[in-house]
């Protein structure tokens, strides 16, 4: 195992990094999409419920399977992983944003409107700020996710630990095999845990220090 | 700034100040959808610039939505709205909201802005410069009797329920507009404290002159804040409009009556401010002075209270001559149980006031907290016996 991981080291810390840059993009890139798809629905309460049911049945959808489609038009490579990783980076984040700007007191929204704040100002100003808290939540929750999911990627060719996973498995038995498996499974983990320490501390920083519990 | 020298410190009667300008209602009628009856059927007002008009009424006969259809937070069905000569049914709601204050019960302070930020939100909409800003968010706070010091880099949570409404109201007056809308804002404030903000309210709009619009669901309150009083019915039916002397003396109809309530005589206390009684003077004493020379000037008074004020002349403490001779300086404790009244409070809130604190007297305050007199339960006394024997004779 050691001498897996020395002789390794160079690949592990390169695919580690693959796989946290696509995750970390990933996540970003589901938090905009979220965002936007929360704002343009959350004030319609049937837009709201197709929304969260979108979320619910997205989230049921085995990654395999939506992998083994997505190949049939974008063959193997980066392209269909970073679709189905910023598919399953979208959904927590959209669930957490709806209920977050649902949660808003009414009062304070009725005074910012009240006080001359145009709607997008409201949203951006009060609301978001206001909800940051919730959809935070959802980021992390979708974060530790889509660690795993970048990881069944690699099946089709995506970059990341998955890599080491799925070579160890089909050559279980073999030399080195488990190794690979263990060291890409732990990676992960850590990895995981290193980046929700690391939004937790985001938290801290963007939550203002009025609504801070 | 505080002289420790025993002075009444009777307020010069202001020249009453008028920025607000008049609102008309024409023929306003809202149906909202799915409902039979409109929630407020083709009601026609005039409120005067410069005065407090209170709406009262049962709950759900449309107070509040004649109230939101002001500043368009909703929108009219039908009918006209005019601020001054400006029909304001047709201009961009936005625009018209950052000239027209809004209060709501509990403030709707933004949560996660502090006071200063609350406070100066509307003049950064209206893209003031950053100095002028600061310095209107300082007097604002102020007036509402907040130190700016202590208080500008608050956030809201870190507020008592009153001194949050104290911010909403500052917030409302910040681009100085000349109306202000107010519904129920200190619905959600314990007695003492709404008494205490009533005051203020007062003693601020004595300074201001804006036209208000107050929906209140406490008649006493509407006694006492109002210049008139419109007393509402189902469809914001007005049923009578009128002064509160003219609607206690002369209810229009029987469902003005029973809303008034019983005890006519004891009402004349809510109509009959501290600032109409002549206030006794007290003797003071200022933070940190020698106490001697402060009980010598009491005993010279013939009083046996002495008003402690700190260094902003606002009185802190009211201990007995007795107390005070025992101590060197005069301390800087704050009693917090302090009996203090306004000058526009009514009688009936100052004899509240001194049952809560078992105190036989209360202190008043004048403009900005600063001391204006006391005023005794005997000169209260006085003024239900008059009543009786004018009712009598
Ligand atoms: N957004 C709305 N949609 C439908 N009906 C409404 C709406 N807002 C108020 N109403 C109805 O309109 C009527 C008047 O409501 P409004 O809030 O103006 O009453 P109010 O006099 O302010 O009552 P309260 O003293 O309880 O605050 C009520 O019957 C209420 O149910
Ligand atoms: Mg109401």
């Amino acid at each position: 195992m050691w001498d897996f991981l020395v002789d390794r080291r160079g690949q592990i810390a390169y695919q580690a990094f693959q796989h946290v840059s696509l995750v970390v993009q990933c996540v970003l890139l589901g938090t905009l999409i979220a965002l936007v798809l929360a704002a343009l629905v959350y004030r319609n309460p049937v837009a709201t419920s197709l929304a969260n049911g979108l979320s619910a049945v997205g989230l049921t959808i085995p990654a395999f399977a939506l992998l083994g489609i997505l190949l049939a038009p974008f063959g193997f490579g980066i392209a269909p992983a970073v679709i189905a990783v910023t598919f399953y980076a979208t959904l927590p984040v959209l669930r957490n944003a709806v209920v977050g700007l649902a949660g808003v007191d009414r009062s304070v929204i009725e005074s910012a409107r009240g006080i001359g704040m145009s709607r997008p100002a409201t949203l951006l100003r009060i609301e978001l700020p206001l909800a940051w808290p919730v959809i935070l939540a959802g980021i992390r929750i979708s974060t530790q996710m889509v660690m795993g999911i970048a990881a069944i990627a690699a099946y089709v060719l995506g970059p990341g630990l998955g890599g080491f996973i799925f070579t160890g498995l089909a050559r279980l038995g073999g030399a080195n095999a488990l190794e690979s498996a263990l060291v890409g499974t732990i990676a992960i983990v850590v990895l995981a845990l290193v980046l929700d320490l690391l939004l937790l501390v985001v938290g801290r920083l963007t939550t203002p220090r009025g609504i801070r519990v | 700034m505080s002289d420790p020298v025993p002075t009444p410190v009777a307020p010069a009667a202001p020249e009453r100040r008028v920025s607000g300008v008049p609102i008309r209602l024409e023929h306003v009628t809202k149906r909202y959808p799915g409902q039979d009856r409109p929630a407020v059927d083709d009601v026609s007002l005039e409120i005067a610039a410069g005065e407090t008009v209170m709406f009262v009424g049962p709950s759900g006969c449309g107070k509040t939505t004649l109230l939101k259809m002001i500043n368009r937070l909703i929108e009219p069905t039908s009918g006209r709205i005019f601020l001054g000569d400006e029909d304001v049914t047709n201009q961009d709601p936005d625009r018209l909201r950052r000239r027209i204050g809004y209060v709501i019960q509990a403030g709707g302070l933004f949560p996660h802005m502090t006071v200063a930020t609350n406070v100066g939100m509307v003049p950064r909409m209206l893209g003031w410069e950053k100095p002028r800003i600061a310095e209107r968010i300082d007097e604002l706070l102020d007036l509402v009797g907040l130190d700016p010091d202590v208080y500008r880099d608050r956030y809201p949570r870190e507020l008592s329920g009153g001194q949050q409404q104290r911010v909403g109201v500052a917030r409302a007056l910040a681009a100085d507009p000349p109306v202000l809308l107010m519904d129920e804002p200190f619905g959600a404030v314990d007695p003492i404290t709404r008494h205490r903000l009533q005051d203020e309210l007062i003693a601020i709009q004595g300074e201001i002159g804006k036209t208000i619009v107050f929906v209140t669901h406490d008649f006493d309150e509407a006694l006492k804040l109002g210049d008139r009083i419109v007393v509402f019915d189902v469809g914001a039916r007005i049923v009578q409009y009128d002064t509160p002397e003219a609607i206690l003396a002369d209810p229009a109809e029987e469902y003005v009556a029973k809303f008034v309530g019983a005890g006519a005589t004891l009402k004349q206390l809510t109509l009959t401010r501290v600032n109409s009684l002549e206030l006794r003077p007290a003797t003071t004493a200022t933070v940190g002075e020698a106490a001697a020379a402060a009980v010598a000037r009491a005993r010279a008074a013939g009083d046996e209270l002495i008003v402690v004020l700190d260094r902003r002349g606002r009185p802190i403490s009211w201990p007995t001559v007795a107390e005070v001779s025992r101590m060197t300086t005069i301390p800087a404790t704050v009693d917090e149980k302090l009996p203090v009244v306004g000058l526009g409070s009514t009688l009936s809130d100052a004899l509240d006031t001194m049952l809560a604190a078992s105190q036989g007297g209360a202190v008043v305050l004048g403009r900005r907290d600063r001391l204006a007199g006391v005023v005794t339960v005997e000169m209260i006394m006085d003024v239900v016996q008059r009543t009786r024997q004018e009712a009598a004779g």
